[in-house]
């Protein structure tokens, strides 16, 4: 596994892309080391907000050494990102988590499924995936963000919640709607839809990766905050309670139970 | 410049250790900091079976700190005994492993089984604000506090810390009741109990409700109890609440402490306990003191 580290980075470009959300490149070394499904903890520089905010990674530009995040705004620590202008700087610890098995999808039909903010780390894993892919998007509703982007890596699908674009609904809809197969499924978006997403993928035999989210304190598995019950005895504290920061936050979906 | 100190006749070479359960058992910190800096790593709280925890949210950051409900969550005494003290044996550091239970029975079991490991010290947790059972129950009333520590001052092969709970009217009758039953040293303060709303779902944002406060907005509360505990006890105490540079671990040492321990903050500056160690040295240099041990209970 990489050294993790804390570094500062310094912000490149920002803009905002949608309601409450954010399109922010910092360059780090971080970067080189970066691998789809992975996070980042962003710090506030306010003195009363001090943990680092669990971030996904979007995009790794190595060559470059850049990081493109796409987050919501959820609260102080995130409010104070949206301000961030280019040349500011940032801490970041970093590259977090185990991120997406890549290898699986060789040879095999790919889903990637993304749900709202759970969209950005679609991207790198789209990029990283030569396979040929049908990538599918849930969003509240026209206020789309970063499918053209995905465009460039394969085949789009948006559902929004309201209908007025794409399929009326969630993810679980497209599939009905365009009667799509796949052996593969990866997938990052709110709880409900991941259960949806590790319900289907169990009644059909498929092999679903599913990326978690929990609030989190240190971000390196040592608080022991950010635990997701597991069907088997987890490697850290052999209690069903595996550590999203660290053995996470992408799980096979039978192996949690969520 | 001397930084040793000694505690119960252990000798650590320098005073600043971590707090337990901020820094598991020194693995997850690998990447951040050389243990073989550290005064001592204190190690989660380790029970004699393996404990699941509470439910998720367990972490919750609020103004100046967090609030944790972790719920001791260990993989038992057995694991910790095959894995962890292998792993801190490699270390030239002190090992101090925290020790919790439900019952007095769980307590004796996880120090006997510790009796001839490579263990320098044993902290006895009397003060997680996070468990229904036992813990807190233990250090909250100063007649059990006796009973407890007496109990265990016989089993124990190592010398033993118990730690304080803060949630109490008067830490320094806890702290004479546990020395009056023989405890070697304390540390002090475990975590305040707090709780957090979220206004707009009209629900607590942890899942077990309250949970304990650490990190720099808890530090004068900590400063003060060490301060009067200090005064009330002899046996020396190793502080801790809200340690985030050596100017804090300062104000802990002159207030009374012996060593110092680093929680919360290793969350927040994963190099936090070494950026502390040098920070003590700097004012050492800056004071032009020879032996860190001058500066205890040094205020006037």
């Amino acid at each position: 596994m990489t050294r993790k580290k804390k570094v500062t980075a310094t912000v490149i470009s920002q803009k905002q892309i949608g309601e409450q959300i954010y399109d922010l490149w910092l360059e780090t070394k971080l970067a080189k080391n970066a691998h789809p499904g992975q996070f980042v903890g962003v710090y506030p520089r306010g003195e009363s907000t001090l943990l680092p905010r669990p971030i996904s990674i979007c995009e790794a530009d190595k060559a470059k050494n850049r990081l493109r995040l796409v987050y919501r705004v959820a609260g102080k620590g995130t409010a104070e990102f949206s301000a961030c202008k280019a040349g500011d700087q940032l801490g970041l610890l970093g590259v977090l988590g185990n991120g997406f098995p890549v290898d699986k999808a060789k040879g095999k039909r790919v889903f990637l499924m993304g749900g709202g903010i759970g969209i950005p780390p679609m991207l790198e894993l789209a990029k990283a995936m030569d396979e040929k892919k049908q990538i599918l998007l849930g969003y509240r509703n026209k206020d789309l963000f970063l499918e053209e982007d995905l465009a460039k890596y394969g085949d789009v699908y948006v559902a929004t919640e309201d209908g007025s674009v794409g399929t009326k609904g969630n993810v679980m809809d497209i599939i009905k709607a365009y009667a799509l197969h796949a052996d593969l499924i990866m997938a990052c978006g709110p709880m409900p839809m991941l259960r949806a997403i590790k319900k289907y993928a169990a009644e059909n035999g498929i092999e679903a990766y599913i990326s978690l989210e929990e609030r989190m304190a240190c971000g390196v598995g040592a608080c022991l905050g950010c635990v997701c019950r597991t069907t088997q005895e987890d490697a850290h504290s052999h209690v069903h309670n595996a550590r999203i920061c660290t053995e996470g936050p992408v799980f096979e979906a039978g192996e949690v139970d969520i | 410049m001397n930084t040793e100190v000694k505690i119960a006749g252990v000798t650590f070479k320098n005073p600043v250790m971590t707090a337990s359960g901020t820094f598991g058992s020194g693995m997850e910190y690998g990447d951040f900091v050389d243990l073989n800096r550290l005064g001592a790593v204190v190690t989660k709280g380790v029970a004699n079976v393996p404990w699941e925890g509470n439910p998720t949210p367990r972490v919750a950051e609020v103004y100046g700190g967090m609030l944790n409900a972790i719920g001791l969550q260990n993989p038992g005494i057995d694991v910790f005994m095959e894995r962890d003290i292998p792993f801190l044996q490699k270390y030239d550091t002190n090992v101090i492993v925290n020790v919790c239970g439900k019952t007095v029975e769980d307590y004796l079991e996880v120090v006997e089984r510790l009796s001839d490991a490579p263990v320098s010290m044993l902290e006895i947790n009397v003060s997680c604000p996070n468990v229904k059972e036992g813990a807190i129950a233990f250090g909250q009333k100063a007649d059990s506090l006796y009973d407890i520590t007496s109990q265990i001052k016989k089993k124990a092969k190592q010398p033993v810390i118990m730690k304080l709970s803060p949630n109490v009217t008067d830490i320094t009758e806890m702290a004479r009741a546990a020395e009056a039953a023989g405890a070697d040293a304390l540390s002090m303060i475990n975590t305040i109990t707090g709780m957090k709303i979220d206004i707009h779902r009209k629900k607590f944002v942890l899942a077990n409700k309250t949970g304990g406060m650490s990190g720099p907005a808890i530090k004068p509360v900590a400063v003060r109890m060490v301060y009067q505990t200090a005064q009330a006890v002899k046996i020396p105490i190793i502080g801790m609440g809200g340690i985030a540079s050596g100017e804090d671990a300062v104000e802990f040492l002159l207030a009374g402490a012996s060593a110092v321990a680093v929680g919360a903050m290793n969350f927040v500056n994963p190099c936090a306990t070494v950026e502390v160690l040098e920070g003590i040295e700097a004012y050492m240099r800056q004071y032009d003191i020879e032996n860190v041990t001058e500066l205890i209970g040094a205020v006037e």
